[in-house]
């Protein structure tokens, strides 16, 4: 069988990687549980070229959203490797990377759409959307200029841009979570659903957003239940079940994996 | 008075970075109150639930308290009453002696010797020129019966300004930042509100242009609505200024919103320390899963 494995893994020579995760590992000891054990998932790799989308699919509990919060460093893992080319090629393991390093990252490179926003009380959708450009010493005028363009893309009505998005309705507040990570443009962009209370419409939108900034150079991976929006964003998709990859499939985003794994007889 | 009069908080030619990157970086930070005796240590802290040696009775109300601060970033330290974390913040600031441990600061010879070696003529100068507190209690940190800008005064003069009417520009602008009116600047702090009081407090904190900026339980007697919108302003002339931080609360919401780094204490000592949304979403240690999981923060 021809995996898209294989398939990445020739683009893999083609393109420099961006993240590679080898072996993880990732369990709860949950102590006020009288040390209840929860394995989130184990023996997880997978590899991200620069500028490729890694869709994750699977079912609730499967163990996603766990992986993408290790990769931003908000869950610890428990075993393996997260190694991770920076801007300048240098590599650093995110796994046992100092606090300090991986908050650079998040200020310089690494954007993270999650599933709710959790809004700062008393700031404007276009200051808390705002904030990561501003962390990077963008002048505020110009941020909000920036930010301004996705809210407009993203049809989130003018009234609502100087409101608290604390007040706002879930899909609002998934709009102001989405311009916030887009208009920073990072170098590698982290997505939980980002479109589970967007309408059609705004979902479509969402993917011409998302693959726009891939053309920009933002690699992506990505959660989403829908498989279908996540295929079609995708170079590769991992479907998880039980904390394991059980199966890997190209997606559409990329024309050459498609044709490989075409030849091998899968699609 | 308009309210979005930009002030320039750092005046006083604040030092760059050392090699090691850290404004501040305190090693081994231990508290003691009583004579102490070789067990004390051993025989406190979290797995024995006490802060009170059993041996000799002495205190020990922190210890080997370990972290590092980088310019314009802000940790968090939590734990319940009588974890300690107040003690290392009165240490770092000067109000007590540490029993042993040291702390440097860049802004100190260059980071090459303690502030807890200091004479005490240093020290002053240090607490005078580099740092800044805000203390949970109003009443600790201003001077109730003089004006508010006297109070932001007190402390320009403290770092050595000298002309009174750049003094007066700079606590009006200082002030005003905090959203202050203007009329009530020559008025005294005792007829202000809680949540002014804590304002005029950071504005006097700030006045000198600190590298650390020492913040403990500030907003713990406000109102939701009124603390909300003083961290805001913190947040906001944080991010301006670079100003390191280092923030003591038992209220997760504060350190949610404030730190990016959080370390937490139990019975004197570190148990935990890492990333604070990791802290809040993935914690190790028993007592902090117990903490997170007491609250909805």
């Amino acid at each position: 069988m021809t995996t898209s494995r294989e398939a990445m893994g020739t683009r893999a020579r083609m393109t420099p990687m961006h993240v590679q995760v080898r072996n993880l590992r990732k369990q709860f000891n949950l102590h006020i549980l009288n040390g209840k054990q929860v394995l989130a998932f184990e023996d997880i790799s997978f590899d991200v070229p620069q500028r490729a989308f890694v869709g994750i699919a699977g079912r609730s509990g499967s163990g996603k959203s766990s992986l993408l919060k290790c990769l931003y460093r908000t869950y610890l893992v428990d075993g393996g490797t997260i190694e991770y080319t920076r801007s300048d090629d240098t590599t650093i393991d995110l796994v046992d990377a100092e606090d300090d390093a991986v908050l650079d990252l998040r200020v310089d490179e690494i954007g993270y759409v999650s599933q709710f926003l959790r809004p700062t009380p008393r700031v404007t959708a276009l200051d808390l959307a705002a904030r990561p450009l501003l962390r990077r010493g963008v002048p505020r005028t110009e941020a909000h200029r920036r930010v301004a363009e996705y809210f407009t893309r993203l049809g989130l009505p003018h009234d609502l841009w100087d409101g608290y998005p604390i007040l706002f309705s879930g899909g609002e507040q998934q709009r102001v979570n989405l311009a916030r990570a887009l208009a920073s443009q990072p170098r590698l962009l982290l997505l939980d659903e980002p479109t589970s209370a967007l309408d059609s419409s705004l979902q479509r939108e969402v993917v011409l957003l998302l693959a726009e900034a891939r053309e920009r150079g933002t690699t992506m991976v990505g959660v989403m239940h829908d498989i279908e929006l996540l295929r079609e964003l995708s170079d590769e998709v991992l479907l998880m079940e039980a904390g394991r990859v059980v199966d890997r499939s190209a997606g559409l985003a990329s024309e050459p994996a498609q044709h490989l794994v075409t030849a091998g007889g899968r699609a | 008075m308009t309210v979005s009069e930009r002030t320039t908080i750092r005046s006083n030619g604040a030092t760059a970075p050392d090699a090691t990157g850290h404004v501040l970086s305190v090693e081994g930070l231990t508290k003691l109150y009583g004579d102490g005796c070789p067990d004390c240590l051993r025989l406190t802290g979290p797995e024995t639930e006490t802060n009170s040696c059993p041996r000799c009775g002495s205190i020990v109300a922190c210890a080997d308290v370990s972290f590092e601060l980088r310019p314009g970033r802000t940790l968090g330290i939590v734990g319940e009453s009588g974890s300690g974390k107040t003690t290392v913040l009165r240490c770092l600031y000067g109000d007590m002696p540490p029993t042993s441990g040291d702390a440097y600061l860049n802004a100190y010879a260059g980071g090459q010797r303690s502030i807890f070696k200091a004479d005490p003529q240093e020290r002053r100068r240090i607490r005078n020129f580099h740092l800044g507190m805000v203390y949970q209690n109003p009443r600790q940190g201003l001077n109730l019966m003089i004006s508010s800008g006297g109070n932001v005064a007190e402390r320009l003069l403290a770092a050595e300004w000298r002309r009174v009417d750049a003094i007066r520009e700079r606590a009006a602008g200082l002030l005003g930042r905090m959203e202050i009116p203007l009329d009530r600047m020559d008025q005294i702090p005792a007829y202000f509100s809680g949540g002014m009081q804590q304002r005029v407090q950071v504005a006097k904190a700030l006045a000198n242009g600190p590298v650390v900026v020492l913040l403990d339980e500030m907003t713990s007697g406000l109102d939701v609505s009124v603390q909300a919108g003083v961290l805001d302003l913190i947040l906001e002339i944080q991010r301006e200024e670079g100003i390191a931080m280092l923030v003591v609360s038992h209220d997760l919401g504060v350190i949610r919103l404030l730190c990016e780094r959080t370390i937490v204490m139990k019975s004197g000592r570190v148990v935990e320390a890492g990333v604070t949304d990791q802290i809040l979403e993935d914690p190790h240690h028993p007592y902090t899963q117990l903490l997170v999981s007491s609250v909805n923060s």
